[in-house]
């Protein structure tokens, strides 16, 4: 007996590995292990990591929507701004358009006012000329007849008047 | 035990296997197959490493994560891409099951890389069950799913038809191997580094002044372990993975 346990503690001391009276003991406890390590894996941890994990994916999905939805409304507020931009150019350039017709037309009303009160200015000067012309023409052929009329009795002829004034109107037309 | 002793004595005694050895936690009594032990310990610290890992630092929810959170989702991610893409969509159905088997050899790796600790995924025990757990749930979900044509994946009907017999005897074999290169890639990955470790340990006590060397060493090799820790649970839930798609998919390689 003694034999066989210093043989069997030599064996075991060679390879304890290949003592098979333990193996049933550590089969027994690797399996209770395993049964444990599952149950807590398959309860607890693996479903809590795997909802973890879809809540985080599902965050930075919903994420990336809100980022692009909020992407496209810059977008779409940059398209309202420039198009308002374009309106007010547009009205201020109508605006700017029916301001100078006033202009215009105010200007071309003082003009053509002034133009008329230059016409009838000129055509006054005109008359007032004409009837100074007229006077004095008329006053150079008085002074005509009178001067016929005085060198004919000079000079001692016995002229008449009307025969004078006859031939001095016919001088002046000549 | 007086041969033990005299080795003692001598100076350099090394038993780099010894830290794999079962222990009742109380007493000294048989190991009976309810008796806690130094393995029913670190697993139970395992449980609670994932629990805190996965449970504890997740408690807030929170849509931006705490550092401890963001190590629980990013976990999460590389194992459900991971199933879903070698897998399959079908595969997602597994997940828990396969997040369980990944999380378990993970942090028992890790805690066997404290010292002192004891490294429950070097026992063939545990990985040969981890690796059988997969293969017989491989093989049953296919027959479930797929009835008798379960059977087509060892025929390869894109071979040349003289080849089919011999490659479906090849293919048979591979299959039935699959658990074996499962567990004792696992297993002796851990068993090796751990060992290659004590051995180190055991100079280091040993040589004086010069242990600075195998200290250095050990360091090295530590970093290297914690390499391997990680890279092994990688290495066992992707091929979990794809044992699972000639279960699940549609398409066959």
């Amino acid at each position: 007996m003694a034999i066989d346990a210093t043989a069997e503690a030599e064996k075991a001391a060679g390879m304890p590995q290949l003592d098979f009276s333990t193996w049933p003991n550590q089969i027994f406890w690797l399996l209770v292990t395993l049964v444990v390590i599952y149950l807590v894996l398959s309860r607890v941890a693996l479903p809590r990591i795997g909802a973890v994990l879809a809540d985080r994916k599902s965050t930075i999905t919903n994420d990336l929507a809100a980022a692009e939805e909020l992407k496209q409304k810059a977008v779409a507020a940059e398209r309202a701004y420039n198009e308002a931009l374009a309106n007010a150019r547009t009205e201020a350039a109508k605006i700017v358009a029916q301001a100078k017709a006033e202009i215009q037309k105010d200007l071309d009303a003082a003009t053509a006012k002034a133009d008329a009160e230059i016409a009838a200015r000129a055509a006054e000067s005109e008359k007032s000329i004409a009837e100074i012309r007229d006077g004095a023409a008329a006053a150079v052929a008085e002074v005509a007849r009178d001067v016929a009329g005085a060198l004919v009795a000079t000079l001692g002829g016995g002229a008449d008047a009307k025969t004078v004034t006859a031939a001095v109107t016919a001088r002046l037309k000549g | 035990m007086a041969i033990d002793g005299e080795k003692a004595a001598g100076g350099l005694k090394i038993e780099p296997m010894e830290q794999f050895t079962i222990k009742p936690l109380f007493g000294d009594g048989p190991i009976e197959w309810y008796t806690p032990t130094n393995a029913t310990l670190w697993m139970g610290v395992a449980v609670l490493a994932v629990t805190a890992i996965l449970v504890l630092s997740t408690r807030r929810r929170a849509i931006v994560p705490s550092r401890g959170q963001s190590v629980a989702e990013m976990l999460y991610g590389f194992i459900h891409k991971m199933v879903e893409e070698v897998a399959g969509h079908e595969g997602l159905r597994f997940f828990p099951y396969i997040m369980t088997l990944f999380m378990f050899v993970l942090l028992s790796n890790l805690l066997g890389m404290i010292p002192t600790s004891f490294s429950t995924t070097s026992q063939i025990a545990v990985t040969g069950t981890l690796a059988l757990m997969v293969f017989l749930t491989v093989t049953l979900v296919g027959f479930w799913r797929k009835g008798i044509g379960f059977l087509s994946m060892f025929w390869v009907a894109s071979a040349p038809l003289a080849l089919r017999p011999i490659l479906a005897v090849i293919e048979l074999i591979s299959y039935f191997v699959r658990p074996l290169s499962h567990s004792i890639r696992l297993g002796g990955n851990l068993m090796a580094g751990h060992a290659v470790i004590k051995v180190f340990a055991g100079f280091a006590g040993v040589m004086g002044v010069a242990s600075v060397v195998p200290i250095a060493s050990i360091t090295a090799i530590f970093g290297l372990e914690l390499l391997v820790s990680a890279v092994q649970a990688y290495v066992f839930t992707i091929l979990t993975c794809v044992y699972l798609r000639d279960a699940v998919g549609d398409a066959h390689h």
